[in-house]
């Protein structure tokens, strides 16, 4: 089959990288995760009180821990991939657009580092 | 304005009475970024019981008055209509209920349930106390 592309977006080199669907894919696949997840952390947090001590002693219970950190990793994956779509969409300037993807990825990966953290030091009583 | 040329505009936003679906469908976004900052500061919160007690209380402090509950119960409200509209988008990314009908049935449905979700929620959380 003939190259239907121009002599110069060919030496452009852009176009596809195969991996059109992947983000997609990951908005839906953790949006899918986080269903059960967040109703149990809706109706968890409701049903207890929530002074420090048994703040603590919930998030020390195994079941919990692993809960939480699955729910802190999946909500700052899906909310990274959903800023950067809101981004792209009404950041025209490509600078001012590509600084901010980069800065809203950095601080998902902080957060949720922080997050998975401070379940864990609860969690091993450290 | 050319009065010859009789083409559909796009909708002037001013002026255009977005539907319900549409409407709705920037409240999805609208909520995802509420809900970011809300993750944000959930974090900050479980770093703080992480610290020490202290800490804890003097963020527990502010949310448990009542400028920190009608906070909460917004960031409830958003945290449930974004759950129950994110899930009318994975039907529709499964190719079900596109028709115009149906969109316009489910937006309803998404934020009835986001209601009922959100009252339950806080009847749960304010009898428990």
């Amino acid at each position: 089959m003939s190259n239907l592309r121009t002599p110069l977006s060919q030496a452009k080199g852009l176009g596809s990288a195969k991996e059109g669907t992947t983000h997609f894919l990951r908005q839906r696949l953790t949006a899918l995760l986080m269903i059960p997840l967040i109703l149990w952390l809706g109706f968890g947090l409701a049903a207890m009180p929530v002074d420090h001590a048994t703040l603590i002693e919930t998030i020390q219970h195994p079941a919990v821990t692993v809960g939480l950190i699955i729910l802190i990793m999946a909500t700052f994956y899906h909310a990274q991939l959903g800023l950067q779509v809101i981004i792209e969409d009404y950041v025209s300037t490509k600078s001012t657009r590509l600084v901010s993807i980069i800065l809203i990825t950095f601080l998902c990966l902080l957060l949720g580092v922080v997050g998975v953290v401070s379940v864990l030091k609860i969690a091993l009583g450290v | 304005m050319n009065t010859q040329n009789n083409r559909p505009l796009s909708p002037h936003l001013q002026i255009y009475r977005l539907p319900f679906a549409a409407l709705l469908s920037i409240t999805h976004r609208a909520t995802g970024v509420i809900l970011s900052m809300a993750a944000l500061l959930m974090i900050w919160i479980l770093a703080a019981a992480a610290s020490d007690a202290e800490s804890y209380a003097s963020i527990q402090v502010h949310l448990s008055s009542w400028y920190g509950q009608i906070f909460l119960i917004g960031v409830t409200l958003s945290l449930y209509t974004h759950l129950c509209n994110g899930i009318r988008h994975l039907f529709w990314d499964a190719g079900v209920g596109f028709e115009l009908e149906t969109a316009a049935k489910s937006a309803k449905m998404a934020i009835a349930a986001a209601v009922i979700l959100t009252v339950t929620t806080w009847l749960i959380a304010l009898n428990v106390g």
